[in-house]
């Protein structure tokens, strides 16, 4: 995956003539991109954008990708619920994609992204016979069967545990190794914990945190994490109040 | 135990029934006895059992044919923003119009036989699959069509994939509907004009003072709507049942 190209947003965005936000936002290719921000200020607006889907408002800028190719086809998207179809099995959802697109798809691909996510057992259950964590895992599965080099992820752990969340969050940052990923979340951990790059976004800028030391994933009790994790909170807790 | 309250409630009513004819002592052309009806229903039932299977095929083609065409109009609606500017205000009026009022150009149009019946049960269950099964279609998680689309899928391909699997309970419950109002559709046809039929029936009987056949052919009727409205509810829960991937907690 050693292609996958870093993504530039520039540009201003207005819901009915009110302006939401005006800024530029870089992804390093191959590099995890964390965007924190109030609610409202239009983090899911951006990835949105990326993604090439409907926003509600109008854009005047340009999204481009550093290899200067197409960006709306070479993403993929996971949410924060898992978005898996009820009525289909777990291997029958990773192959969603191919199913829609009415293409055959790759079982034998898809049995290993399950093996890889710890899934095997469970290929032929339906998502309501699995936990939450495990519906997120299938729902990962899905968007790495999909093979995009580009990975939005809309607080995607932000309805787990904090045990299964810190699993998510290290098996993500495995099983997407060499994608460019954008990770929009709430936590101030977890931007520390898998950030290359963290980016505080408001309505003028997207600006640039600076990120610990190590390299992620950082693990649990990594100090430079910790101390990154408390300056961001105090951060945050200031621009709020 | 379900189906022993069933019985129970049968034996109520037909307590109730047989108190109502013996404190108010009616004669039996304007109230016949449950035993009066039973014997009447028993003695005539060749000649129920023919029109009921004509008000059956009538019901059961109505149910087919009215369901396809209700899906269908749901899945344009659902598809086009133009479709639903343009057809559901027309839906909405036809609705103001009674069915009832239509029976007679029906039956000059479509004529005596089962055609015009067929059109009746058709037209008053329309509506309410219509707009049961696009309901469905428009509450999909919108996540999911964002998902879909992000995926590459065309409009038609998320439909037929995401949308509709996921609108049939919606279905099912228009269904369900649609179950109790075509046998009123039917028989309104053929009290309008007809030869055949349980509502054909029930209106020569009462012609000729034969309250306890008419009796008879209405209870023919509700207990056919009753197994009707139980068989369309099983075929409802199946539906639910796969849209929610499994067995449904009670």
């Amino acid at each position: 995956m050693s292609d996958a190209p870093g993504i530039t947003l520039s540009g201003r965005h207005a819901i009915d003539g009110t302006p939401l936000f005006e800024t530029e936002i870089s992804l390093p290719a191959r590099q995890w991109t964390c965007l924190l921000g109030p609610s409202g200020i239009g983090k899911s607006t951006v990835l949105r954008l990326i993604l090439g889907l409907e926003t509600g408002g109008a854009f005047s800028g340009e999204i481009a990708a550093t290899d200067g190719k197409a960006v709306h086809s070479r993403v993929s998207y996971m949410a924060q619920s898992d978005l898996l179809l009820p009525w289909l099995s777990v291997v029958e959802n990773v192959v969603l994609g191919a199913r829609l697109r009415g293409e055959r798809p790759d079982m034998a691909r898809a049995d290993s992204l399950l093996d890889r996510v710890g899934l095997s057992a469970h290929r032929t259950k339906t998502p309501r016979a699995l936990s939450g964590g495990m519906r997120q895992r299938a729902a990962l599965a899905r968007t790495l069967m999909e093979d995009r080099p580009v990975v939005l992820l809309d607080e995607p752990f932000s309805a787990l545990d904090a045990g299964t969340r810190a699993d998510m969050q290290e098996l993500a940052a495995e099983v997407l190794q060499g994608k460019t990923v954008l990770l929009v979340t709430h936590d101030p951990a977890e931007a520390s914990r898998l950030g290359h790059q963290i980016l505080l976004m408001s309505a003028q800028e997207a600006a640039p945190w600076p990120v610990p030391a190590s390299d992620p994933v950082r693990a649990l009790d990594d100090a430079g994490a910790l101390q990154c994790q408390a300056e961001l909170m105090a951060h945050l807790r200031e621009v709020q109040a | 135990m379900k189906r022993l309250d069933a019985l129970w409630a049968v034996l109520l009513g037909v307590c109730i029934w047989w108190g109502i004819v013996w404190i108010t002592a009616a004669p039996h052309f304007i109230l016949p006895s449950p035993w009066r009806v039973a014997q009447a229903a028993f003695n005539s039932r060749e000649v129920i059992a023919e029109n009921a299977l004509v008000t059956l095929t009538e019901v059961v083609l109505g149910l087919l044919i009215g369901t396809v065409l209700g899906a269908l109009t749901a899945i344009q609606l659902a598809m086009s923003r133009t479709m639903r500017r343009l057809i559901l205000p027309i839906l909405v009026f036809t609705q103001a119009v009674p069915v009832f009022a239509l029976a007679p150009v029906l039956t000059l149009w479509f004529g005596y036989g089962i055609g015009s019946k067929i059109v009746m049960a058709v037209l008053i269950i329309y509506f309410p699959v219509t707009s049961a099964f696009h309901d469905g279609l428009s509450r999909v998680d919108r996540g999911l069509l964002d998902l879909a689309r992000t995926m590459g899928a065309t409009p038609m391909q998320i439909m037929a994939r995401v949308r509709i699997p996921h609108a049939l309970p919606s279905l099912g419950s228009g269904l369900r509907l649609a179950a109790v109002y075509a046998p009123i559709g039917a028989v309104i046809g053929e009290w309008v004009g007809a030869s055949k039929g349980l509502g054909y029936l029930m209106l020569l009987a009462n012609g000729r003072a034969k309250i306890d056949l008419m009796f008879a052919s209405l209870i023919t009727l509700a207990v056919m709507t009753v197994i009707l409205h139980k068989a369309v509810g099983y075929f409802a829960a199946r539906l639910e049942r796969y849209a929610a991937g499994g067995a449904l907690s009670a």
